[in-house]
């Protein structure tokens, strides 16, 4: 090895050795603004933190749902093609892990009724995501609702009724246990 | 024979080969029958971009939801990017890089916006790792049915990035902060509530695949990665996470990415992958002659290194151990081997995956038991290929439900 190969490498080494303990910081990025936070920070808390001011009723709803969601979730809810919305929860339905073919949907299914108003505010309609109001997220969140059984026909959801909706499904909800090894299956 | 011949093409063609036009332009042509001899015909000269082969065709399998990698295929344990799986739950965002950025809020010392290129200022980690969607099964209902349909929602890449552990040092998480949450910037603005534990262990935001950047299919400019973590979790073009004291329960961990389990229970945030492997030769619709056979195929675990794939040829009555390729790599597809010799009777051959925590692939009827009928994402059953006695590979349908 040339000498001056031999003094490169034992410098690049005594520097590596200096740098092996990493920074607390390194201090990149910059400050995140209050408003910059309050304008991309959309999503919604199960006990409805994050839910924003306005109201939407189950009549409003119905004829937003019928005007924008009906063409692909069915004219009531439950025709598709697409995703099935409309299944309610009843006392002798079969549970799930005994009845494959049995529909999930918001009244049977969803643990959280805050996941509506949160779900069709980023993703829906399809075709144009982020274009409904927030009093129209409400109002379709209560046509959705009202369909499922959930709530009555005259009911009004707003930021604090909305998380206060009981969800027949989250009394079924279970946190995952499998760890692997040899056990039984899960 | 002139190029200017080879352009315009012959009458009958065997065979297509990539020349260069005279405006640099890679093109395909035909070959005229019985014509071609590479010793006799100077080929392209070195261009920019490489390509296949004319005569290789590997493609993916799209639906309306998702593309299927073709592992009957390949050869290796790293997944070509132009083939690594596609899900995505509103199509793929056209995001420009210089405008990129990545939010980090919530129950945090620091809110900070980081620019992709503070992200690469970052100390870097590469490392090799699967990503699998929880979906990725397909119900054993006919013959003619291909690896790539049965399980090609996998696939593997080098990927490279930060650690998110540095940045969540970088930010200064609360001690409360228990979950964080991650948003895509696609027009589903898709989410998934993480646990963060996940990311002080090995959680990245990974800007490079495969040595290149990241393909806006597999979340361009930069996604989350949850190595051995259902595919869903490892959210593309993310741009915002933020630290929080519980779950949002979002839509894809309630309504979707939950799965009905005994006494009617629903089972939720069932975030790793079980030990899984396949045969993905000979399989369908590969077609086998008498004696020595290379069996091959993946197998992978979210939950560590695979220590043992066994493999039976006599319809599970008795398995022996395959080969495993090096390097066997924690939570990657690992590529293994079986040299067998087929005496060209009707058989099943299968294999199956046992990972270092000493979980077994299970067969589809004991996750029916263990489950309930119900059960949908996480199946990671054995697969068996039917050889029948003129040397046909097909699936082999089981009763399903």
């Amino acid at each position: 090895m040339p000498f001056w190969a031999c003094v490169a490498g034992t410098l690049m080494i005594a520097c590596e050795r200096r740098n092996t303990a990493m920074p607390e910081h390194f201090g990149y990025g910059r400050p995140a603004t209050e408003k910059e936070i309050a304008a991309i920070a959309i999503a919604i808390h199960p006990d409805g933190k994050g839910l924003p001011a306005g109201s939407g009723t189950v009549q409003n709803g119905a004829l937003i749902y019928a005007a924008k969601c009906a063409a692909c979730h069915g004219a009531t809810g439950v025709e598709g093609p697409y995703n099935i919305l409309v299944a309610p929860d009843t006392v002798d339905a079969p549970p799930f892990d005994k009845a494959p073919k049995r529909i999930k949907a918001i009244g049977n299914y969803w643990p959280y009724a805050t996941t509506i108003f949160d779900y069709v505010r980023r993703a829906m309609p399809f075709n144009a995501p982020g274009s409904l109001s927030d009093n129209e997220v409400y109002s379709v969140t209560a046509w959705l609702l009202y369909a499922n059984k959930l709530i009555g026909a005259n009911a009004v959801m707003n930021a604090k009724t909305l998380p206060a909706v009981v969800m027949p499904a989250r009394k079924y909800y279970v946190t995952d246990s499998r760890k692997g090894g040899d056990g039984p299956y899960e | 024979m002139t190029r200017r011949r080879l352009l315009l093409g012959g009458a009958a063609t065997a065979a297509v080969v990539l020349v260069k036009s005279s405006f640099g332009k890679m093109v395909q042509t035909g070959i005229p029958e019985a014509a071609f001899d590479p010793t006799r015909q100077v080929g392209p000269l070195p261009g920019v971009l490489g390509t296949r082969s004319p005569f290789e065709h590997p493609q993916r399998k799209p639906s309306l939801t998702s593309s299927q990698t073709p592992l009957q295929d390949l050869y290796g344990m790293i997944t070509p990017s132009d083939l690594h799986f596609e899900r995505h739950h509103a199509g793929v965002p056209a995001i420009d890089p210089n405008s990129y950025e990545l939010m980090i809020h919530g129950m945090v010392d620091k809110p900070t916006v980081f620019s992709l290129a503070d992200l690469k200022r970052f100390p870097s980690v590469s490392r090799i790792c699967f990503i699998e969607c929880s979906g990725n099964f397909r119900k054993p209902d006919k013959e003619n049915i291909t690896p790539q349909d049965i399980c090609g929602l996998t696939s593997q890449s080098e990927w490279t990035g930060v650690m998110l552990s540095t940045l969540f040092r970088e930010v200064g998480i609360h001690p409360k902060a228990t979950w964080f949450l991650a948003e895509g910037s696609d027009a589903a603005v898709m989410t998934r509530s993480i646990p963060v534990s996940k990311g002080w262990e090995d959680a990245m935001i990974v800007y490079a695949q495969n040595g290149e950047a990241i393909r806006p299919q597999q979340g361009y400019p930069a996604r989350l990665l949850l190595p051995g973590w259902e595919g869903n979790t490892s959210v593309k073009w993310i741009r915002r996470i933020e630290l929080s004291d519980g779950p949002f329960m979002t839509r894809e961990e309630t309504s979707k990415y939950t799965e009905p389990v005994k006494d009617g229970k629903i089972r939720q945030f069932s975030f790793t992958m079980d030990a899984r492997s396949i045969i993905t030769y000979p399989a369908y619709p590969a077609q086998l002659q008498k004696g020595w056979v290379e069996i091959r195929g993946l197998a992978w675990s979210g939950r560590g290194k695979v220590q043992k794939v066994e493999i039976s040829t006599d319809a599970g009555k008795t398995w022996n151990a395959a080969r495993l390729q090096e390097p066997v790599l924690d939570k990657a597809h690992t590529y293994f081997r079986y040299l067998w010799q087929w005496n060209g009777d009707t058989t099943a051959i299968m294999s199956r995956a046992i990972d270092e925590t000493g979980y077994v692939q299970p067969a589809l009827q004991e996750l029916f038991a263990a489950r309930g009928l119900g059960t949908g994402y996480h199946l990671n059953p054995v697969t068996a290929w039917l050889i029948k006695r003129d040397g046909q590979v097909v699936y082999s349908p089981e009763k399903w439900k």
